[in-house]
């Protein structure tokens, strides 16, 4: 029996680490040796490179807005959604779920039918002098279409599970409503909404599909970072795509080391 | 309004309702709807036209076809994966789990040229795939590969916690009555993860159905045989074709909110049964 | 006896969980294992069971050393302490369970089945899943389903832990019914002492890891051996100068314990029937509990406890009554002794 447990647990062991290694640390390890495959100093030269700086540039706007606002509007539906009883509450919370479900294609698709060429807005747009399609604010509105259920999802279960108790304590004793939520709520879902942040800027820095669609990928104007690693890689520019895509790597590890501390931490305290 | 406020002691739901309907409104509701709209501008003959012609509903079958495969071969190792993880002690063990997410943070694009790079035929895995006579990329099953990738977390993560809530009780009242490891695993444990794994199974289906940016490298694009749907959609703007471009993605919304839906009917079955 | 345990011990990284137990169980009894969390009782059952193995000693059931076999296939059934029903079965297919595993052919488990069925009262539920049932009839299908392979011994995990407490006292007497039908040999763990003495033939009540004492409800209530049988058990106060109250000496270094069930209230000596004994006290407190009413008296420094009939003259809070102690049990750190109230016969009778 021991002897058959054991061999059962070494074989579902070996198959896990050779799926992981295999589908997860292969590819990784893929970017970062051929992105140095021409040495140093085509790296260098590669992540110094005008466009890369400004397509790094305009992945960290369009994440910083996203992640800001996404921020906001996940604290407030959270707020509504989980304090208040209203009809259509489910509606709501599938609504705030559905760009989980769309294609990041289709995402880029309804702000070109929206404000582009063909777009009811366009006229009024064109009017004003306002470029929002194939400009750096369709990128950044394509960002936040994609990226914005990431903070509301995790927090709306655990404040859910949390209840209003403390909160309905904190009302009879006459505290406002901003004076409640910092006060009471925040400490307690402080560690989720965090996840929920570092998920957001993860999605939101390396959105591929909805912002190639509303990019028109005009190089150092509306470019970001996984957008141009797409134009290097087919001008057979495999090295400097990598080295491109390097700098993403490296901040997918500082979120899963981020997403590690934090979910430790988190544990911790409420043990 | 009025009665609301009557009965809540909480206050902020006016303001919180405000921000969440505004912001809705503008970001999804409004552009979603306008694709709606426009998709009706050329009639139900010529949406039909451009929503199901030949080339088109090959790439709905790649798709539909690849995230299917994706989705099962993720539903096997998710499994073992999250057992592996929730009951096993073994060094690294927190690593293994945070490279679990790998695929949430690293952008698909770079995760496209790297899964490409690696699966071609001079590829570290790619060699041995060519090797035995599997064409790795440009083709289904390069693509599945890249679903796999993609979707391998959404499995994982929702098992996981199912499974470190599952009593162990269950397991030890089905010892007790006399049943072997594999009676435990299919009638016991197979049973209570059920809704978790299909849930799972419906997240990783969905996510590959609408992947674009790993896919696109290593699937080679080749018209009726790896060309996936939301590249036909790419190919359609970039011929300023809105009509067939909206046609293509009114289908494909239609089976994301379908598979929502079942997703959310799972989820409330779910919640029945663990009372 | 049937079941054995010899010399059994068992850690837990560096707790000491079980130190060297040894105890026999004869055919047929029902066993109540009684003890607070943590002082080992569960980890006995699970022994027995098969769910954990003992780090030493022999566990022996029927005349067979059972440490090597499967829990599966040492003829137990167990009742989990909440119930762990399989949630996506039937309670018919929840029975019905281990006899599938076992293979037995369709006709019998489902003549089976609706025999047990019929013996728990659930005519009629047999569709119905666990989330469906209330706690005690979810307590009555596992009940079945630990008995459908008929097994020799059935052990009880804390069987009326989760359930709420006026259906709690109907089941005990249920399960002792049942027990008694079927008159399987049983064991079972539970902490609240009234469940074990009423239930119970006999009590084995675990401390620390160790048997503390075995006996009947009456005998461990009325002869504790150990001080901490002496104060587990009922509502004791526990002195420590009792030498200052009428009639009892102290013994160096010992405490004592006064159970209520050994006190008696009254207005007056008359009352108490013996004026030598008894003595005066005031009413500090009074709690009614439904059956009676529950007094704190002080006697000088010491506060007792004391129960009074609700047909009895009520008393109120500051009232001067008499108080007589018939005995208590004192102790040192080992061993537990009674003591009578020896002023309750006349001190010194005069002969006329």
């Amino acid at each position: 029996m021991n002897k058959k447990s054991h061999f059962v647990k070494c074989l579902l062991l070996f198959v896990s680490l050779a799926f992981v290694f295999v589908m997860l640390v292969l590819p990784l390890a893929v970017v970062l040796i051929k992105c140095l495959e021409e040495g140093w100093v085509t790296y260098r030269s590669t992540i110094t490179d005008y466009y890369t700086q400004k397509a790094l540039g305009l992945t960290l706007t369009a994440t910083i807005i996203a992640t800001v606002l996404n921020t906001i509007f996940g604290l407030f539906a959270a707020w509504a959604i989980t304090k208040f009883n209203f009809r259509f509450k489910n509606a709501l919370t599938t609504i705030i779920d559905l760009p989980f479900a769309i294609s990041p294609i289709i995402a880029g698709l309804i702000f070109i039918m929206t404000f582009g060429r063909i777009g009811f807005l366009h006229p009024f747009l064109q009017a004003h002098h306002i470029k929002i399609v194939f400009a750096t604010p369709g990128i950044v509105l394509a960002t936040l279409f994609v990226t914005f259920p990431f903070v509301a999802r995790e927090i709306i279960p655990l404040m859910n599970s949390q209840g209003n108790e403390e909160e309905e304590a904190a009302a009879m004793m006459g505290a406002n409503g901003f004076t409640i939520f910092f006060k009471v709520t925040l400490p307690k879902i402080k560690w989720a909404l965090i996840y929920g942040i570092i998920l957001c800027a993860a999605r939101a820095m390396g959105e591929f599909g909805a912002v190639s669609v509303v990019s028109g990928s005009i190089r150092g104007k509306t470019n970001t970072l996984p957008l141009h690693v797409e134009i290097l890689y087919n001008e057979f520019k495999a090295t400097e795509a990598f080295g491109v895509a390097s700098i993403l790597v490296i901040m997918a590890i500082v979120i899963l080391i981020l997403r590690n501390i934090i979910e430790y931490r988190s544990r911790r305290e409420s043990e | 309004m009025a009665r609301w406020k009557k009965t809540k002691v909480i206050p902020g739901f006016g303001l919180s309702m405000g921000v969440v309907l505004l912001y809705l409104s503008l970001i999804v509701i409004i552009p979603l709807a306008t694709v709606f709209v426009k998709s009706f501008d050329s009639g139900l003959s010529g949406f039909m036209k451009a929503a199901f012609s030949q080339r088109v509903v090959a790439g709905y079958k790649v798709s539909l076809l690849c995230s299917f495969i994706a989705a099962s071969v993720n539903s096997i190792f998710g499994i073992i994966i999250s057992w592996v993880l929730v009951r096993y002690d073994f060094p690294c063990k927190r690593i293994i789990d945070g490279f679990i997410d790998l695929p949430f943070a690293l952008p698909t694009a770079v995760a496209g040229i790297s899964l490409t790079t690696l699966f071609a035929k001079n590829g570290w895995i790619g060699q041995f795939l060519y090797s035995i006579g599997i064409q790795s990329i440009h083709s289904k099953f390069g693509i599945s590969m890249a679903l796999v990738f993609i979707g391998i977390p959404f499995v994982v993560r929702t098992i996981q916690p199912v499974l470190e809530d599952l009593d162990i009780q269950y397991e030890e009242a089905a010892i007790m009555l006399g049943a072997d490891r594999i009676q435990i695993f299919f009638r016991v444990i197979v049973p209570e993860i059920f809704p978790a794994l299909l849930t799972g199974f419906a997240l990783a289906f969905a996510r590959g159905l609408g992947e674009y940016g790993s896919v696109i490298f290593i699937a080679g694009n080749q018209p009726m045989k790896t060309e996936i749907a939301p590249l036909l959609i790419m190919s359609k703007l970039g011929e300023y074709d809105y009509s067939g471009a909206t046609a293509i993605a009114i289908v494909m919304l239609f089976a994301s909110f379908m598979i929502l839906l079942l997703i959310n009917i799972l989820q409330a079955l779910f919640s029945k049964f663990s009372k | 006896m049937y079941v054995e345990l010899k010399n059994i011990n068992k850690s837990f990284k560096a707790f000491k969980a079980i130190d060297n137990v040894s105890f026999g169980i004869e055919k047929g009894k029902l066993i109540g294992l009684l003890g607070a969390s943590g002082s080992g009782k569960t980890t006995i059952l699970r022994m027995i069971a098969g769910l954990e193995t003992p780090d030493s000693g022999d566990i022996i059931i029927d005349g067979k050393r059972v440490n090597n076999i499967e829990a599966g296939k040492r003829g137990i059934g167990f009742v989990f302490q909440n119930y762990a029903l399989f949630r996506h079965m039937t309670v018919f297919e929840n029975i019905a369970f281990g006899l599938k595993i076992n293979k037995v052919n369709k006709g019998e488990i489902n003549e089976r089945v609706i025999e047990l069925i019929k013996l728990i009262g659930l005519e009629g539920f047999e569709k119905r899943y666990p989330h469906q049932l209330s706690g005690g009839q979810k307590q009555r299908v596992a009940f079945a389903r630990a008995l459908a392979p008929n097994p020799q011994l059935l052990l009880l995990d804390e069987p009326f832990a989760a359930i709420d407490a006026k259906v709690r006292k109907e089941l005990r007497g249920w399960l002792r019914e049942m027990i008694d039908k079927l008159g399987i040999t049983s064991i079972f763990v539970t902490h609240d002492q009234n469940e074990a003495i009423e239930v119970a033939d006999e009590i084995i009540i675990t401390y620390q890891g160790k048997v503390e004492q075995i006996g009947t409800p009456a005998d461990i209530y009325i002869n504790p051996q150990t001080p901490y049988v002496a104060q587990f058990l009922g509502e004791p106060c526990v002195i420590e100068d009792y030498g200052r109250l009428k009639g009892f000496d102290k013994v160096k270094n010992s405490k004592a314990i006064i159970r209520p069930e050994f006190i008696k209230v009254g207005k007056t000596a008359e009352e108490v029937g013996s004026i030598y004994g008894s003595e005066k006290g005031i009413v500090e407190q009074i709690f009614f509990r439904g059956s009676n009413t529950e007094l704190k008296v002080r006697v000088g420094e010491i506060l007792l406890t004391a129960y009074r009939n609700l047909d009895e003259q009520e008393f109120k809070i500051g009232e001067e009554v008499r108080i007589l102690i018939y005995r208590l049990n004192f102790f040192d750190d080992v061993k537990v002794h009674s003591m009578e109230n020896s002023a309750i016969k006349d001190p010194m009778p005069v002969y006329i």
